[in-house]
């Protein structure tokens, strides 16, 4: 059955729609990320002009977020202190990230700079990703206890001005580090359309080593409002938002991430963070084949913008 | 149904209103104006009809009718990037900038249109796809290549077509053309040129066209968005939450 998108001014075939929504909404439950940097290739893949996706995108990480930020609290495994200061760094990120984004689309390099985006991003948090905790399933083999936390260790940067206790994270560290990483994922997140929470979900756990259990829901709780930012920032400066794309991609998405967070209770720490590494990576290598090979074909058309 | 009521009734109105014209006179007319972009349009189709009327004289012409249907959709700037490798990867380096492309293109003819009439008429009249893009009459040699590219892939995205054997003649000098307007197609005016040749010179040429718009709920929503991007922006937000919420609600287990 297909289906008129008002904004993206194309048909498309509501069940594929649905069907992406689903499969990604399934992996976004499941890791407690946004599942944003699967669906933006995907819409980009079967042809939905870029721009539209990444403004679209973000009223569905927006729905599939509180969601998940819901069941998460309800689990008291949220911790909203960290998160509003995430967030307040998240917001000015975002408001920063949609200006780059409208002005990267004058110019014209708009998919370039998504593309080498994803390449650099996906690449290196994936291979780090993958090699810590590849490391972290071998040393549980051989039966060493894995590295536990210690009381006392921490990086330098937990010692800048402006510290702060966060009770339910069990940390004690500067606001400065934290407003800088959630500026540079709210920045990336709007330019890209993701979440940002496969950014945001290792940098808590690894830079400043806030327990697994409060991570995704409070990784959620800031997604959660900076996306909603981000939907109303895109909507107004270059009204790219598709009602109705975002409507069938929502819909498909919380189904799909219901089933994904039961399957996800099953997975232990060390494994759930291999598999996450896993699809992180080969979200990069499929990125990467579309600039390091050989194209088929070397040419292709520029977005035509008639003048009204 | 509706539509073989509208071309009948096109029809009989196209051959009312002949009347005494030059040697060979063409009539065209199209079987609707407006073509409306619904929740469920995926491309439509729109018939041409023409009538050729000829005086009396002796002598007038002997060689058959050729006819060349081209509707042209509205024009934009058309960007063709070539991937170059540059170090490791392949990257867009080089591009060209094309004036003024119709964004949608069908050539539709009785006969293959290299076959109707010579390169250098066909640049005239301006006649077949490779004909349409560029200044007419120019020389485009120094970027065949992108040239050749923008047909290419223009033509493997279903916006241009090239449909030699879509004009049939009913009678040797009634014919129709079905146009058609891809799923892509952007909203705007469209023209319509039907070219009547015979030996391969131009005899008459007639411009027709219609409207591709949207209607109802689709013209209502991209209307708001870009009226009243604060408002719509907020509905959109609302919109995803209540089905976020919805969701946490019905799925609640504990």
């Amino acid at each position: 059955m297909q289906i008129y998108l008002p904004i993206a001014e194309l048909p498309v075939s509501i069940f594929l729609i649905l069907g992406l929504g689903a499969a990604v909404g399934f992996i976004s439950g499941m890791f407690g990320v946004g599942g944003g940097f699967l669906m933006t290739p995907l819409l980009i893949f079967i042809g939905i002009p870029p721009a539209v996706v990444v403004a679209t995108g973000t009223a569905q990480i927006a729905a599939s977020s509180l969601t998940g930020s819901l069941a998460y609290w309800r689990r008291r495994a949220l911790d909203v202190k960290l998160g509003s200061v995430l967030l307040a760094g998240g917001l000015v990120g975002t408001v920063a990230g949609v200006a780059f984004f409208n002005s990267m689309r004058r110019v014209g390099q708009l998919d370039l700079v998504i593309t080498l985006s994803y390449i650099a991003l996906l690449g290196s948090i994936g291979s780090l990703m993958f090699v810590e905790s590849a490391k972290a399933l071998i040393s549980e083999r051989r039966g060493a206890a894995a590295p536990s936390r210690r009381a006392g260790q921490h990086p330098w940067y937990a010692f800048l001005p402006f510290r702060m206790r966060f009770h339910r994270s069990r940390l004690y560290v500067s606001v400065l580090p934290l407003l800088v990483l959630a500026f540079t994922i709210g920045f990336i997140g709007s330019v890209l359309g993701i979440g940002g929470g496969f950014l945001m979900v290792p940098a808590l756990l690894y830079l400043f080593r806030v327990p697994t259990a409060v991570v995704i829901g409070t990784s959620l709780f800031q997604i959660l409002f900076t996306m909603m930012a981000a939907v109303i920032l895109h909507a107004v400066t270059n009204q790219s938002v598709d009602i109705i794309l975002g409507i069938i991609l929502v819909v498909g998405g919380v189904f799909g991430a219901q089933f994904g967070a039961r399957a996800g209770k099953n997975i232990r720490g060390q494994q759930f963070r291999l598999l996450l590494a896993l699809i992180i990576l080969a979200v990069g290598v499929r990125f990467g084949s579309e600039i390091a090979l050989r194209p088929d074909e070397p040419f292709s058309l520029g977005p035509q913008e008639i003048r009204p | 149904m509706s539509r073989l009521a509208t071309t009948a009734g096109a029809l009989g109105l196209l051959l009312g209103c002949m009347g005494p014209a030059a040697p060979e006179a063409l009539i065209s007319t199209i079987s609707s104006a407006h073509v409306q972009i619904t929740s469920t349009y995926t491309g439509a189709e729109l018939v041409v009809f023409g009538v050729i009327e000829r005086d009396g004289r002796v002598g007038a012409q002997t060689e058959p009718y050729d006819v060349v249907v081209t509707a042209r959709g509205p024009a934009a700037n058309a960007v063709v990037r070539e991937k170059v490798r540059f170090g490791p990867i392949w990257m867009n380096l080089d591009q060209r900038k094309f004036v003024d492309v119709p964004v949608t293109l069908a050539v539709l003819s009785n006969r293959p249109v290299g076959e109707i009439t010579e390169t250098h008429l066909r640049r005239r009249y301006r006649l077949g796809l490779e004909m349409q893009v560029g200044p007419g009459g120019t020389d485009v040699a120094w970027d065949a290549a992108f040239l050749d590219a923008l047909l290419r892939l223009k033509r493997e995205s279903g916006l241009y077509v090239e449909k030699p054997a879509a004009v049939t003649f009913l009678t040797p000098s009634i014919f129709q053309a079905t146009v058609p307007v891809p799923a892509l197609a952007p909203v705007g005016a469209y023209k319509v040129e039907v070219a009547l040749l015979s030996g391969g010179l131009e005899l008459a040429r007639t411009e027709t066209g219609f409207a591709v718009g949207k209607v109802g709920f689709e013209a209502a929503v991209a209307r708001y968005a870009r009226l009243h991007g604060w408002f719509y922006g907020l509905i959109t937000v609302a919109m995803a939450l209540v089905f976020g919420y919805t969701a946490s609600i019905i799925f609640r287990r504990d």
